[in-house]
């Protein structure tokens, strides 16, 4: 394979902050953002905002406010990257690529904080994160009371560390996986005479705190005649670490993730989750726009990456499921599969199919949910009343179900549901489980929920303050 | 930045999470929507959450003479909510309650940070709707609206704000509060107050509640898109379609710099030869009615040399809709600086003013494109520039003095919708004469005697009482 050291570092805004100006300069300060951003329906405040980061933003590139002036850093690190504010703008302004630039531009001047470092670090080292995601596992029993079925909640000493970072005994977590998806699939799942071959680029998510998904996923993709392949040397793509504005790792990140493509010799890369696949559409394209070795290779993807919805509906077509599943379905759109993906059609016409299956729509279903991965770490409270906003218009709705085409939104939707639910069921479920139990009823991973314990409630805390501290930085 | 004792207060007053400082909050109340205006910044930020607080505050700042900015969601585009004297920003964002529907009465009560779309979802299920709709509906706030005295798309038929405000309550400048008007449709008592207060730009008191006149929503309606070779018959049509008694809710035009720029950018299959284009919908609550109208204007249009698109289903509606809806983003995509006027002129004199304007665009070599609300004659010249060419600027500075004294001498106003703010204010002597300035000085010293609300703005400044900080 092509060496590592033999590509050329590019330049682009992530790398460079002047290049965002024209970004900048193309913002009205209509405020048109405001009716769409969760974070500033919460706090009603300017600096919530995009409008309002752009104009501090503006401030900073003219010189009157520094980029590593710890109010701004807070300002720009208050935000979900959910990319709302991008489909209300009349302009157009990519805020996306301007707040990931300024976050970028605040790391080269301050450098990351050793948390965040030795956590970006794992990342990159896939033996030492798996290692450390199976030895959570099992330590999760020590830590950890169910909650649910196999839900988990924080032991009460412990929580009780834990209740300012909002992890207190009501939090509902996903278990991690004792054996985590790439461990459980073989590298090749062949169907006969297969109408097309793919690699399922399964992210982080799918393989440690939602395997079951996973495998569903894949068999859903056997069942219409897709071979599989799970390339063995993927690891995570990267986004969690450019939104906190490390533009080297995720270039490191990248780099082995197309090599691990290449190799795959599939026609097509599939995701579950909107990061991921906006990662191949988007970001490595760009990221590798003047990189004469991954440049190339980062375009052919980017029109060969889909959405496991799109695929079916678009680009192989697929079977409605035979079985019946009777519920009143309602779903939430992810942001990064909506708005980066583009993908909102699609997951709609395979619920609707499904036999027996009635579909209300919610009011606002693609307003963020308030995961934004790490956001609910850092800013729990406000992650909580955007979350609550969206339990409510489930509630409006007379669904008992809620599906989504995203492991983190499943996450915080399944944490949520249980403060301010009407009558869903207790679990939030993925797009194609409708469909996979129609056939088989197979335990509800939906109910793999966890509640903090008390160990894992004070490490947790105690590497959240030092999050925090980043907050980061 | 105020010392540390007054900040201690206001704390008191509405809580430490509702008084914002620092550069970064500052930073970000130092603009509204308006370009090529000064910026300046506040020296804190309050976010009161009732009326009783919003008393407290204007009390604390006329005891220590400090200025206050009152603001809703600073979308507005005449410099009227920048802070010039610094001082505080109220913002009134989380006074955002609607206290009362009655569907009775049609009429709602409302605090003024509720945003008008969101008034606007909560009457739907009654059948109702509150008609002012300014472009910026799903962000601008009902008080903020108010002061502003804002229009829309609907104004021809339905009006604007002002005739939509039965009752306020508002916080004078002495820290008093008082309510006038209410839910009558008829109501003589007193001086017409709310009339004085809509539209005041925050320069006379704080508006802390309304009470808004609601209507029916329109069970029926056709829209239209008209495409015309020459200006001219554009204009006839708008004023032939008025001759006809028929009044459309909404009569739109684009000029063809617009129309070029619009297809460019959003590829909506516009005629781009067309020297206009009238986007013109009729609507009512009987389907024979809309459908009278709409047959008068297909013929008014014909009549007039112009060609026809009319929308058979939602769907082809919103086809239409979208072409007007892109005129400002598509214009705006031009360049990095967005000057959008809204001089106004009786609409027998709208084709007057388009031609007017295109001259204009020549005369100073800018870009300038007009769209706009033709059926009543709000006008919207909008210039795009580069605000790093000196040059360029300072040509546009003298386009925008002679779009209003060109507007004022057809008969018209400098301003439709947006208000004077900043913006404006020197021409507005222009417009209401020696007289009318001292009215509105009079006005302005008897119920602010020392300009501690929104200073600098609507009215040229008296040096005498000047608030200086």
């Amino acid at each position: 394979m092509f060496p590592v050291e033999k590509s050329i570092p590019v330049r682009t805004v992530y790398d460079d902050l002047t290049a965002i100006q024209s970004e900048l300069d193309k913002c009205m300060h209509c405020g048109f953002c405001m009716a769409v951003c969760p974070v500033y329906k919460t706090t009603k405040t300017e600096s919530g905002v995009a409008r309002g980061k752009i104009g501090v933003a503006e401030a900073v590139m003219a010189g009157n406010l520094q980029i590593d002036d710890q109010d701004v850093v807070d300002m720009l690190f208050n935000c979900l990257v959910c990319k709302s504010c991008m489909q209300n703008c009349p302009t157009k302004v990519d805020f996306g690529r301007i707040i990931l630039a300024l976050r970028c531009a605040v790391v080269r001047e301050k450098g990351l904080p050793w948390v965040k470092k030795a956590i970006f670090s794992t990342l990159e080292h896939q033996g030492v994160f798996d290692l450390g995601m199976k030895t959570g596992a099992r330590l999760s029993g020590l830590l950890f009371r169910q909650a649910g079925q196999q839900a988990i909640a924080p032991r009460a000493s412990l929580a009780l560390l834990g209740k300012s970072a909002g992890f207190d005994q009501n939090r509902r977590l996903p278990a991690l996986a004792k054996k985590p998806l790439r461990d459980r699939l073989p590298d090749v799942l062949p169907v006969e005479n297969p109408v097309a071959r793919v690699a399922f680029f399964t992210g982080c998510s799918f393989n440690y705190l939602y395997p079951e998904v996973g495998e569903d996923l894949v068999s859903v993709l056997q069942e219409n005649n897709i071979a599989v392949v799970i390339p063995r040397d993927q690891g995570c793509c990267g986004v969690p670490v450019l939104v906190h504005g490390d533009i080297e790792s995720i270039r490191r990140l990248g780099r082995k993730n197309i090599d691990a493509m290449d190799n795959s010799g599939v026609d097509y890369i599939v995701t579950g989750c909107g990061s991921c696949g906006g990662a191949w559409q988007h970001d490595y394209p760009e990221i590798f726009r003047q990189d004469p070795v991954y440049g190339p290779r980062a375009e052919f993807w980017r029109s060969r990456t889909y959405d496991i919805s799109t695929l079916l509906t678009d680009v192989t077509g697929y079977r409605i499921p035979r079985g019946q599943v009777n519920a009143v379905l309602t779903y939430h759109d992810p942001c990064h599969l909506k708005k980066v993906m583009k993908v909102s059609r699609e997951p709609r016409q395979i619920l609707k199919n499904i036999p027996g299956v009635i579909f209300k729509e919610m009011a606002r279903a693609d307003a963020c949910c308030g995961s934004g991965g790490s956001y609910v770490l850092t800013h729990f409270k406000t992650s909580v009343a955007i979350a609550e906003r969206k339990i409510n218009d489930v509630n409006h709705t007379d669904a008992d179900t809620i599906t989504t085409g995203c492991p983190a939104c499943m996450m915080q939707l399944s944490d949520n549901v249980h403060r301010f639910g009407r009558r869903q069921k207790s679990g939030i479920i993925f797009l194609f489980l409708p469909n996979r139990t129609a056939k088989r009823k197979r335990r509800g991973y939906s109910n793999r929920l966890i509640l903090p314990n008390a160990k894992v409630a004070a490490t947790f805390t105690s590497l959240q303050r030092h999050w925090k501290e980043a907050k980061a930085f | 930045m105020l010392d540390e004792i007054i900040i201690n207060q206001l704390q008191a007053i509405v809580g430490k999470d509702n008084v914002l400082i620092g550069s970064v909050n500052l930073t970000t109340y130092s603009y509204d929507a308006t370009a090529d205006v000064p910026h300046a910044m506040p020296e804190v930020i309050v976010m009161p959450t009732s009326t009783a607080q919003v008393r407290k505050v204007v009390q604390l700042a006329a005891w220590k003479s400090i200025a206050i900015y009152p603001r809703g969601a600073g979308t507005n585009l005449s410099g009227g909510t920048i802070p010039l004297d610094h001082g505080i920003v109220l913002s009134l964002q989380k006074m955002d309650q609607i206290l009362e529907i009655d569907a009775e009465n049609l009429t709602a009560t409302v605090q003024p940070g509720v945003v008008i779309q969101d008034l606007n979802n909560a009457i739907a299920p009654f059948g109702l709707m509150y008609p002012p709709d300014p472009g910026t509906v799903t962000t601008a706030t009902m008080g903020g609206s108010v002061a502003e005295n804002s229009g829309g798309l609907r104004g021809l038929k339905y009006g604007v704000t002002k005739h939509y405000v039965m009752g306020m309550e508002v916080v004078l400048a002495n820290g008093n509060s008082v309510r006038f008007g209410g839910k009558t449709v008829k109501n003589v008592t007193a001086y017409d107050f709310s009339s004085l207060f809509v539209g005041s730009e925050g320069t006379l008191g704080i508006i802390v509640e309304i009470t808004c006149k609601l209507l029916p929503e329109p069970k029926f309606h056709k829209a239209m898109l008209a495409a015309f070779n020459i200006m001219e018959d554009a204009g006839k049509t708008v004023s032939d379609i008025i001759k006809a008694q028929v009044i459309p809710a909404t009569l739109e035009i684009m000029d063809n710099m617009t129309i070029r720029t619009v297809e460019d950018f959003a590829h909506v299959g516009l005629p781009t030869d067309a020297a206009a284009l009238l986007l013109i919908e009729v609507d009512g609550m009987a389907e024979l009615v809309v459908a009278q109208e709409a047959d008068a204007v297909i013929r008014i249009v014909e009549e007039n040399h112009g060609s026809l698109h009319i929308a058979n289903s939602d769907e082809e509606r919103d086809n239409l809709w979208s072409a007007r809806r892109a005129a400002l983003p598509a214009l705006a995509s031009l360049n990095n600086t967005v000057v959008l006027e809204d001089a106004t002129v009786p609409r027998s004199r709208v084709t007057d003013m388009l031609l007017a304007l295109a001259e204009i665009g020549r005369k100073y070599r800018l870009v300038l494109g007009t769209f706009g609300h033709a059926g009543d004659g709000n006008l919207h010249p909008t210039i795009l520039a580069d605000k790093y060419n000196a040059d360029e600027m300072s040509r546009v500075h003298q386009a925008v003095e002679e779009i209003f004294a060109t507007a004022l001498k057809l008969g018209g106003t400098l301003s439709g919708e947006h208000g004077i703010g900043i913006a404006k204010m020197r021409f507005l002597g222009n417009e209401i004469g020696d007289s009318g300035l001292e009215l509105m000085q009079a006005i302005k010293n008897a119920l602010d005697p020392t300009h501690m609300l929104n200073p600098g703005k609507l009215i040229p400044r008296e040096e005498k009482t000047h608030v200086s900080r």
